[in-house]
């Protein structure tokens, strides 16, 4: 049996980083996630698999440490909550516009502005339509085990390089600091420097061999019609990417007349509350998207037919619920309950606002 | 003796470095850029490491250096050279990273990354060109431009009553742990030239030898931003900027 040991979120993110072949961390300290660079620099990865970490002076440096770092081909990560997040976001735009694999994990807190240290899913908005300039999407995976933030790592990775993309784990204070059993998956080297040329060779800067010419990246493209050009081959990528990589899960669906759509650590409380609402009889499913971008929009419109309504459920005022309307586009009524501030809703909360929305 | 005659090659006696490509440069003529690029084309040619060897361009001017130079180039945002470099040369130790930056984008948007990088020491070379003004942008001040300079925002000169002090980014870098090599160069004639290319050498055989960061200002011209015929701008430069950004080694570990 493959080894399970228990663990912190924050924690398993630095773990499963170390042991996916991840290169180089580069990140600056925020409450709720600072355990994942002190549990790094606690393992020292650099003794063993070679992997670079790097406390950096802001959140500003780390996200263009970043840019440096997937500009090589190396798989680089930075982690933060959600202020830094906001000062990272230009070079997220940056890093989508050049086309770079990397792995941005935000644990976010409360807001807006310096908000609250409390969990919180008010970065729904920014993580899935932008936050930086541009027409431009991040590939974002929103975990809602201590296992899942293990296992979204390699996948962050895996699909950041598919689609030489940015990729975000879309967390929340509370996965980040509960404690969960955690199996660790089998270790995966990092990547040599030969390997790294060959595979990325095309676009990466490994240092331009004789044979090839220098490789360039950037976002720049001083002509309209080539910016355009370049434009639609991004929208073709996140075409392909909704196309193929929508995730998640259903609980209770199959005879379901209501449907919760929740994410992260609010589809755990939501899966109490199904729970304690079918003991009362009412037929309720709950669908918790995996990835938020690309958006189960598809899933989603597809059990309109069995449904009479649909509730959101979200730890912000109201962001996910516009991708839920937009998914069944007025076929049927669709509301949303959010607790906001840091406060976590409980399972009761949950049935008593499923309750007010059948009558 | 007839034109096949003079371009033998035994009869050479110059030519352009393999490392500049043939792309005709952007830049104005009077210009300092083509010069510089020129520099640390034949230094990367006389060392052999162009194939080890990775730029990063900024915000500005020489946003475009990567189509001038036949070697890999990351392309950064504004002011944020440093920490790109910062990453790329700790994840390929055994690269030559260097960055190519003007002074807004270093001394201004980019000052924070500027100073840490520097006292990190990270093992890279930062080439800073201090034209005094934003050239790209059509010449506003910048942190360099000099009291009473006249720019676009400052119609009536800079006055430090309103827009500070010029900021000697390059004497505070000087004082930092992490640098081993800071030094102020020009290009306006043959010696600056000559003791300017000395000095990018120097650099970048530093960041071989991990010794720290090593940071070169090249006080230069920008004849259109200052509406100068060139001749008259490397006067001014001489005149103006050399009192006040006085060329030589700052710091030679």
């Amino acid at each position: 049996m493959a080894e399970k040991i228990l663990l912190k979120g924050n924690e398993a993110i630095a773990i499963a980083a170390i042991r996916c072949g991840c290169d180089g961390y580069f990140s600056y300290p925020i409450t709720p996630q600072s355990e994942i660079m002190e549990t790094l620099m606690d393992e020292r990865p650099w003794e063993t698999t070679g992997m670079v970490v790097l406390q950096a002076e802001s959140e500003v440096a780390s996200i263009n440490m970043l840019y440096g770092g997937a500009s090589c081909g190396k798989k680089v990560m930075t982690s933060s909550s959600s202020p830094g997040i906001s000062l990272m976001c230009e070079g997220l735009s940056y890093l989508a516009g050049a086309e770079l694999p990397c792995l941005v994990v935000n644990v976010v807190r409360g807001g807006p502005g310096l908000g609250s240290i409390q969990a919180s899913q008010a970065d729904y908005f920014q993580a899935v339509k932008g936050g930086g300039h541009g027409d431009y999407r991040l590939i974002v995976l929103a975990p809602s085990s201590v296992q899942e933030m293990y296992d979204c790592v390699d996948l962050s990775f895996e699909l950041a390089f598919k689609y030489r993309n940015p990729a975000m784990i879309l967390a929340d204070g509370v996965i980040g600091q509960m404690m969960e059993k955690v199996e660790l998956r089998e270790e995966k080297r990092r990547l040599t420097d030969a390997e790294i040329a060959t595979l990325y060779g095309s676009w990466a800067t490994t240092g331009k061999p004789a044979n090839r010419k220098g490789n360039v990246i950037t976002s720049l493209a001083m002509d309209s019609e080539v910016h355009e050009k370049f434009n639609l081959k991004l929208l073709e990528k996140y075409r392909q990417i909704n196309e193929h990589e929508v995730r998640f899960e259903k609980v209770a669906c199959d005879d379901a007349e209501h449907l919760i759509v929740a994410y992260g650590s609010c589809a755990r409380i939501c899966e109490k509350a199904v729970e304690l609402a079918r003991e009362e009889g009412i037929k309720v499913g709950l669908l918790r998207p995996i990835t938020l971008y690309p958006y189960p929009s598809k899933a989603i419109d597809e059990m309109t037919a069995q449904l009479k309504d649909i509730l959101a459920v979200e730890m912000s005022a109201g962001q996910m619920v516009e991708d839920v309307r937009l998914a069944v586009n007025g076929k049927i009524p669709v509301a949303h309950f959010g607790r906001i501030g840091g406060i976590i809703p409980t399972p009761e909360e949950v049935v008593a606002a499923l309750k007010n929305r059948i009558q | 003796m007839d034109t096949k005659e003079i371009i033998k090659p035994e009869n050479r006696v110059y030519g352009k470095s393999p490392v500049l490509t043939d792309v005709v440069m952007h830049y104005c003529p009077g210009c300092s850029h083509g010069v510089i690029h020129k520099l640390i084309a034949e230094v990367i040619e006389e060392m052999g490491i162009q194939e080890k060897t990775i730029g990063v361009s900024p915000v500005g001017c020489a946003v475009f250096a990567y189509n001038y130079l036949h070697i890999d180039w990351q392309q950064a945002a504004h002011g944020r050279a440093p920490a790109v470099a910062t990453a790329t040369k700790r994840l390929y130790p055994d690269k030559y990273v260097f960055t190519y930056q003007g002074d807004g984008d270093l001394a201004a948007i980019g000052t924070a990354e500027t100073i840490h990088a520097c006292n990190r020491g990270e093992n890279i070379v930062i080439i800073f060109i201090n034209n005094a003004i934003y050239g790209m942008t059509g010449g506003q001040m910048s942190p360099l431009t000099l009291e009473g300079q006249v720019t676009a925002t400052t119609p009536l000169g800079r006055r430090a009553d309103l827009n500070g002090y010029p900021l000697k980014i390059t004497d505070l870098v000087a004082q930092l742990e992490g640098t081993c090599y800071v030094t102020r160069q020009s290009v306006q004639n043959a010696g600056a030239v000559r003791k300017a290319k000395k000095a990018i050498r120097k650099a970048f055989e530093n960041s071989a030898g991990g010794k720290g960061t090593s940071f070169i200002e090249m006080v230069s011209s920008c004849n259109s931003g200052w509406k100068l015929t060139p001749v008259a701008a490397n006067r001014w430069m001489e005149e103006n900027l050399f009192p006040f950004y006085p060329i030589g080694d700052l710091k030679d570990k």
